[in-house]
């Protein structure tokens, strides 16, 4: 079986900046690691790859500048197979739509038979990506997968989580599931994972050209995407707190309730 | 031409959830701005009689998918009934919850219909010169607002996070049209082998509007309890830095932070928490931040709208007990 893991590259920290013209992401001096729901999906599909024991393989796909090699190169020193980076000019101020049609269109090129994503992206959250590459491919979907009960090669048992319930579903291969985290704590890189990572492997890039068969190229980056970012800004600065610092018990609580019921809260 | 403003109803075992009613709300004020209507999309199975509570909260008019196939969320038959919707009514704009069903449906139907989708919106606006929906949401954990268009594929759709639009009032003497649509569905391809209720209510943090949440200095699992009383006094929910949850004390959903979950409660209340970065970027959209901590270097207090120097727990079950007089006392008026 082909388990196919798609992965973001996303910032690590909150220090991140929008350029002004373009109000495109600026991803430049940011530190930068594998989004946390996404490596959760490459831990479950190296576990299922490890259970299932019959020459399975787990392949990494990014869409992503060059710089996402890195975010790649940890997924192989992990103890995936094989990882390709959708990397082009062209694909650059995609949204959602745009972005799960390219990586659609990826993963028609590289073929696949379970595709795992990530829930969400910590950087912009929108838990959309994962449905869209579904729906392209045309092939069902379950999201927030909290666990996966079975795996066989016709068909696969997810837990699918609700807010206040759980499904059990069963879906015919091929499919696609978007992760929790909770779904696997994902395992550490080897040392031979690391050396063959930068050695024995490689990142296969893929850009526009190779991929221009897949997709309607009019419905890629940042023309062929139906939203766009007009305005961006900083939440309002907030002015500085309070701090009490030699207050009794007492008097701290006064502050707090007079605070609450100032605000309404109370 | 595309036109009307619509809501998708989202209901579990019949009973139609609040975000919907909420997003009728807003809808009302879009549809007014733009000349158009309201038009609540209900699906489900034995469902049309709450078609009539669509209107009493707002809709203008209410199109009804009433079939077993719609029983149990799927993502399969929900996506072809809001298709076939989409195709026969053209609307300008088409809201969704941002829950587990509305982040699972409205890109699936994004795509089938090449459209935009913005996720989990916090502001909607209609722009008077242009006639276009203003979608604003957060993104890069909370610090960066973005306003988002889709100006030429229709319907502008957006999921919206329960608990930020406002519900009208109920008008039971309010009338609207109710048309029922018949769908063609195909067989799914995922089958649904159980149905798990949970016995308690799960919680979804990210929907709470007071958050409570206990750090390391809380101390002991049992503290929790103190932190929940302070919670259902307020009428809020319990929340755990990262710690808390790695030590077995409290749900792994109850998670804020870069590994739990975003939230951006009207009040957050960090018990004992100091404040880590990681932690930092799950809560730092929230609306009003009080932070108590007995170390006063705590990083908390940098972010804090209100900083507590002082032992929680001294302050936490002196502040239930002046927060449950006060609302006796406002409710007494």
């Amino acid at each position: 079986m082909k388990i196919v893991v798609c992965v973001k590259q996303v910032p690590d920290t909150t220090e991140v900046k929008l350029d002004p013209k373009t109000n495109t992401l600026i991803r430049d001096g940011v530190p930068s690691i594998i989004n946390p729901d996404d490596k959760a999906g490459i831990e479950a599909a190296l576990q299922l790859k490890e259970k299932l024991n019959d020459g399975s393989t787990v392949t990494i796909v990014s869409m992503g500048p060059p710089q996402a090699d890195v975010a790649l190169r940890e997924a192989l020193a992990m103890g995936a197979d094989e990882a390709y980076l959708l990397s082009d000019r062209q694909f650059g101020g995609s949204d959602t739509y745009a972005t799960s049609t390219i990586i659609a269109a990826g993963l028609k090129k590289i073929g696949y038979d379970l595709v795992i994503t990530g829930r969400q992206a910590i950087d912009g959250d929108t838990a959309q990506v994962g449905p869209q590459i579904a729906e392209h491919l045309a092939i069902p979907q379950v999201s927030y997968a909290e666990e996966i009960i079975s795996l066989d090669k016709d068909k696969i048992v997810v837990k699918r989580q609700f807010e206040d319930r759980y499904h059990i579903l069963e879906l015919p291969i091929p499919c696609l599931i978007t992760s929790l985290s909770e779904l696997a704590e994902p395992r550490y890189m080897s040392v031979g994972g690391i050396y063959d990572a930068y050695g024995v492997k490689e990142v296969k890039v893929l850009g526009f050209e190779d991929l221009k068969e897949m997709f309607d190229p009019a419905r890629i980056g940042l023309k062929g995407s139906p939203t766009n970012v007009v305005k961006s800004f900083t939440k309002q600065a907030k002015g500085a707190g309070t701090k009490y610092d030699d207050v009794s018990a007492d008097e701290a609580v006064k502050i707090i309730v007079d605070k609450l019921e100032e605000r309404h809260i109370i | 031409m595309s036109k009307d403003v619509f809501v998708f109803m989202e209901q579990r075992d019949g009973e139609l959830a609040k975000v919907g009613i909420e997003l009728i709300g807003k809808a009302s004020e879009l549809a007014a701005d733009l000349g158009e209507k309201v038009v609540a999309v209900v699906l489900g199975s034995g469902i049309k009689e709450k078609a009539q509570v669509c209107v009493e909260f707002g809709a203008d008019k209410v199109v009804v998918v009433d079939d077993p196939m719609l029983k149990e969320y799927l993502t399969e038959p929900y996506a072809e009934a809001v298709e076939a919707v989409i195709k026969k009514y053209d609307p300008e704009i088409f809201l969704y919850g941002a829950s587990s069903i509305g982040r699972d449906l409205a890109p699936r139907v994004s795509a089938r219909i090449y459209t935009g989708l913005t996720a989990d919106c916090t502001g909607l606006a209609i722009d008077p010169e242009t006639r276009l929906l203003q979608m604003t949401r957060p993104a890069f954990g909370g610090n960066i607002m973005a306003t988002i268009l889709c100006k030429d594929r229709r319907p502008q759709m957006a999921t919206v996070r329960p608990g930020v639009m406002q519900a009208l009032a109920k008008d039971t003497a309010k009338k609207g049209d109710i048309e029922e649509l018949k769908v063609e569905f195909t067989t799914p391809l995922v089958k649904i082998k159980e149905v798990i209720k949970e016995d308690k209510k799960t919680v979804d943090i990210t929907e709470a509007k007071y958050l409570v949440s206990g750090g390391r200095g809380i101390g002991s699992p049992e503290f929790f309890k103190e932190l929940q009383k302070l919670a259902d006094v307020l009428g809020g929910e319990i929340s755990s830095s990262r710690a808390n949850v790695d030590a077995g004390w409290i749900d792994k959903s109850r998670q804020v932070g870069q590994t739990g979950k975003t939230v951006r409660p009207d009040l957050y209340m960090a018990c004992g928490i100091s404040g880590a970065i990681q932690h930092v970027a799950g809560m730092e959209g929230s609306e009003f931040i009080v932070a108590i901590n007995k170390n006063d270097t705590a990083p908390i207090f940098d972010l804090a709208d209100l900083g507590i120097v002082g032992d929680v727990k001294v302050i936490i079950p002196k502040l239930t007990e002046a927060v449950a007089k006060l609302k006796a006392e406002k409710n007494a008026q």
